[in-house]
């Protein structure tokens, strides 16, 4: 089980997904360059990591998705391959086509950077398989772009799929306006594709892994991936 | 060959909460501009296009928006294309 982790100009976050892959789970990772024009055949799992790819310029993610290593990654994913993306991840994910949707500015018009409790929505995912239904997370996130908008009826496709993974709760895991950081649509903090083997989320996973940097709820989704290939 | 200008204006959908919008309207309205409401904040963005016809360069001009400068998610846009005086171009 190897992870390949995405380094664009800009990417911030790609060191942090490498140290919480490697040194707290001690799963095999590489750094993969956006110029790359093709994925080694032993990557498992792709990392679309957070950060300020290319400035933010024009859009979050809207020039990442052109980078070389897309046009491999929409293959990758056509192939049914894991593609997790993480805040900017989530953005350039959006912009491709890859996820529905789009991250607008939050509501508050402020850079959030706080934790977030996070109620598991659905379980039945590469990526979610070891967390239990509606168990709460508590992952950071960090982010100016975060409010998830789609149309209603995406929305709803969303819901019948049961696309959604994780909406922000409170601590009880109640899905409330107030639990709501940054105006999303039906609190939405992540979505699967239909294949469900494409996930985009705003929290940061890769940030709790390790105990003493404030929490660990952020293995269950690295080890849920790693699952997969036991 | 003819230069033309492209200028595409790129406004978030309408029923899109526009915070910026919103938050620079409460601003004015703070100063005294109590008439102003409705306030909304989009891209304009312009560019240069070598091209031989006028048709040719909004057929690149349209090719470019759609393929990035705009997200039909979130966004609409208008584009205007028209030939270049001898002082534009300098």
């Amino acid at each position: 089980m190897k992870f390949g982790i995405v380094v664009f100009p800009g990417s911030n976050c790609d060191h942090d997904a490498y140290y919480a892959i490697k040194h707290n789970l001690g799963y095999e990772v590489q750094f993969l360059w956006h110029k790359d024009t093709s994925i080694p055949a032993d990557i498992r799992c792709i990392v679309l990591p957070g950060g300020f790819s290319y400035g933010d310029y024009l859009r979050t993610g809207a020039i990442a998705r052109f980078s070389p290593i897309m046009k491999e990654i929409i293959r990758f994913a056509q192939n049914g391959g894991l593609i997790i993306g993480i805040c900017n991840g989530f953005q350039i994910l959006t912009e491709s086509g890859l996820l529905p949707g789009a991250l607008l500015k939050n509501t508050s018009l402020r850079f959030i950077c706080k934790d977030v409790f996070l109620k598991t929505i659905n379980t039945n995912t590469p990526f979610t398989s070891l967390i239990k239904k509606d168990s709460i997370l508590k992952i950071p996130i960090a982010h100016f772009e975060g409010n998830y908008y789609a149309d209603n009826d995406t929305i709803k496709e969303l819901e019948d799929n049961g696309q959604i993974v994780f909406q922000y709760c409170e601590s009880n895991g109640v899905v409330s306006e107030q639990a709501n950081p940054n105006g999303s649509l039906k609190n939405i903090a992540g979505i699967v594709n239909k294949k469900k083997n494409v996930l985009g989320m705003m929290p940061h996973p890769e940030r709790y892994c390790d105990a003493t940097l404030g929490g660990t709820d952020g293995t269950l989704i690295f080890q849920s991936i790693a699952n997969n290939f036991l | 060959m003819p230069k033309f200008l492209a200028t595409v204006k790129v406004m978030l959908k309408k029923g899109i909460l526009d915070v910026q919008g919103k938050t620079v309207e409460n601003s004015l309205k703070t100063l005294g501009f109590d008439q102003v409401s409705h306030i909304r904040i989009g891209k304009y963005i312009t560019f240069f296009i070598d091209s031989n016809t006028i048709e040719d360069a909004e057929k690149i001009a349209k090719e470019a928006t759609d393929k990035l400068l705009f997200n039909p998610n979130i966004e609409t846009y208008e584009i205007k294309v028209s030939e270049m005086s001898e002082k534009e171009k300098q």
